[in-house]
């Protein structure tokens, strides 16, 4: 050995050192999984969580600029299971889908419907809190792994409390109003709603997601989405500012006071 | 670090007498307060402290922090060129606010509803800055922000000329503004009727209440949560380039940069529209802020303002942020924006009713 490779000995055994303390794709240095990142889905489940076909879409005159898109279906075993009542509920929300959508007003989406928006969240872990941040209507939730105790009101993106089951992050989410719904086709829930998801790394660029969505007022037993969400890997992405409230005011407000016999 | 102990050393005070000062204040607040508990950096046992830091090495800025307090944003006439109060001044100085702040202000006019808070619906708090500065504005020294350039000025003046104008037919309404402003169109309406912004985000300044951040950090990226309008700023610390200049934001771009155990975080790229203290400012703002943990419950937070075509000087703020116990709630203001709708609703049916606008 010369001495020159004498002297870059330590550097070798620092570098493998450094090597072996790397962490695997995905892992954080606390050993859990890092879920941070920029992440979007990209399917139409935003437009019906049940399989469906294309469709026209509410402007005739745009063409097929807002036609619906098709898609496979996103929830396990087929059949979003409604209790009766519920059933008619939903096809009255899916009559009135172009003007009583949430998503049209610009209201915080709710989960589970904030992870497969056609928008990008970010993912934020850090260390007894987890920040989940969407692009849309700049809905933002806070994920404690320390349970913060029981909500205090119910609340448009609900109370998120996680935990780690192996390297799944698990995130309970109770206490959502009933005001929000899963999808632009009318399916919905009460304020009953109880959301568990389960958020496991597949490889560094994909997220798969699933959320069981259980709801005694609505539906006669638990059921299952289940999605990859994609890493945004675009040298710029970021999660830019969707402020989406001046949209809204027309749709909101044109009507407010108009009525000449109103008050 | 040595650099950033004026958050706790007044003039001829060390900082631990200083220290002890405020915490003696803190106590006494609390014993006066009423409705909530007065906070105070827990100062003493900063002694053997050590910055936290991320398994990267950089200080640990996490948690939920508060910047409610009593302190002026700028410094009142009468105390001139009074930098810091002493602990008498800042006494008698609490007292008078907060018996001001408490007062009964029902009306049997209009004013009943314009005024009709007191001390009870606020969460401004019950303490000066411990740093016991009389103004939050820093520099210019005499603790004042500076005059604005004249085109700005006289922008500003043409507007208000404008509106009053309007204002003098049906239709208008004195809202969040402070002033007469057309009220049957939403978009003629302040940002904060209209819960865009409360005018808290960037530079982080206390209002009325609602007054926490929580601060949530990962390698490379840093957020911020504004409890106020769950307004979230995503902070990159990764070297990315600012958005390209044609593309402009309400809360602007932010990118941040560790120096030494200080985060900078420089915001760029704003939309031109403001709401509170900053309403002044056009879309060639720039801000830049510093974050420092300088104590276990304290995160130092200083930012300058800069906007050659609005003031005519950059000027400069400080508050130390105080951790708090509690945990931050979703203000969901615009679901519920009942306000507006009848604030349209009378604007809109005065318009009808008198056939002029």
């Amino acid at each position: 050995m010369t001495q020159n490779a004498l002297r870059r000995l330590p550097l070798v055994a620092s570098a493998l050192v450094a090597l072996a303390a790397t962490p695997a794709f995905g892992q954080s240095r606390n050993a859990r999984p890092s879920l941070s990142g920029i992440w979007q889905a990209l399917n139409t489940a935003n437009w019906d969580l049940q399989a469906h076909s294309a469709e026209p879409g509410p402007a005739p005159m745009l063409g097929a600029l807002v036609a619906v898109p098709p898609g496979p279906g996103f929830v396990v075993g087929g059949e979003i299971p409604y209790l009766p009542a519920a059933l008619a509920q939903r096809e009255a929300n899916r009559k009135n889908r172009w003007t009583d959508d949430p998503e049209i007003k610009c209201f915080m989406p709710g989960v589970p419907r904030a992870s497969y928006l056609p928008y990008p969240f970010q993912i934020v872990q850090g260390t007894d809190t987890i920040m989940m941040t969407y692009e849309f209507a700049d809905a933002v939730r806070i994920i404690n792994l320390k349970d913060p105790g029981e909500a205090p009101a119910d609340s448009w993106m609900g109370w998120s409390v996680g935990r780690w089951d192996g390297d799944t992050l698990v995130v309970d989410v109770t206490a959502q109003r009933d005001d929000t719904w899963l999808d632009r086709s009318g399916n919905y829930h009460s304020n009953a709603l109880h959301v568990v998801e389960r958020y496991t790394l597949r490889s560094p660029d994909v997220l798969l997601y699933e959320a069981t969505i259980e709801d005694p007022n609505v539906f006669s037993r638990p059921w299952t989405i289940r999605m990859p969400l994609y890493r945004r890997l675009d040298e710029n992405a970021q999660l830019m500012e969707f402020k989406c409230i001046p949209f809204a005011e027309p749709v909101l407000y044109d009507r407010i006071g108009a009525e000449p016999s109103g008050n | 670090m040595q650099k950033h102990t004026s958050w706790l050393s007044g003039p001829r005070q060390t900082p631990v007498t200083r220290a002890v000062t405020a915490a003696l204040l803190g106590l006494a607040l609390a014993a006066a307060a009423h409705a909530q508990q007065a906070v105070t950096p827990t100062s003493l046992a900063a002694r053997d402290w050590k910055v936290p830091r991320l398994a990267d090495g950089k200080p640990d800025l996490q948690g939920i922090w508060t910047n409610r307090t009593i302190t002026p944003f700028e410094r009142p006439a009468d105390l001139a060129d009074k930098e810091f109060f002493t602990r008498e001044e800042a006494e008698a100085y609490v007292t008078r606010t907060l018996q001001r702040n408490n007062r009964d202000n029902r009306t049997d006019d209009v004013n009943d509803v314009l005024s009709a808070y007191n001390a009870f619906w606020w969460d401004s708090g019950t303490s000066l800055l411990p740093s016991l500065r009389t103004s939050i504005v820093v520099d210019p020294p005499n603790g004042r922000i500076p005059p604005l350039t004249p085109a700005r000025s006289a922008a500003l003046a043409a507007q208000r000329a404008a509106v009053q104008e309007r204002c003098q037919r049906p239709g208008c309404a004195v809202a969040n503004s402070g002033t007469p402003a057309p009220a049957d169109e939403p978009e003629a309406l302040d940002l904060m009727t209209r819960c865009i912004s409360f005018g808290t985000v960037v530079p982080m300044l206390p209002t009325a209440y609602n007054n926490n951040y929580q601060i949530v950090q990962t390698e490379g990226m840093l957020a911020i949560n504004t409890e106020m309008v769950h307004q979230v700023r995503r902070i990159p610390t990764d070297g990315k380039p600012h958005l390209p200049s044609n593309v402009r934001q309400w809360f602007g771009d932010p990118r941040g940069h560790w120096e030494g155990d200080t985060l900078v975080v420089e915001t760029t790229n704003f939309k031109g529209e403001f709401f509170g203290r900053m309403t002044a400012a056009d879309e060639n703002l720039r801000v830049v802020e510093r974050f420092t943990r300088v104590a276990p419950d304290v995160l130092l937070y200083q930012f300058t303002v800069d906007d050659p075509t609005a003031w005519t000087a950059p000027w400069s703020g400080e508050i130390p942020l105080t951790r708090t116990d509690g945990l931050l709630y979703e203000y969901a203001c615009h679901e519920g924006n009942r306000g507006m709708e009848n604030i349209l609703r009378a604007a809109r049916k005065e318009v009808r009713e008198t056939g002029a606008r």
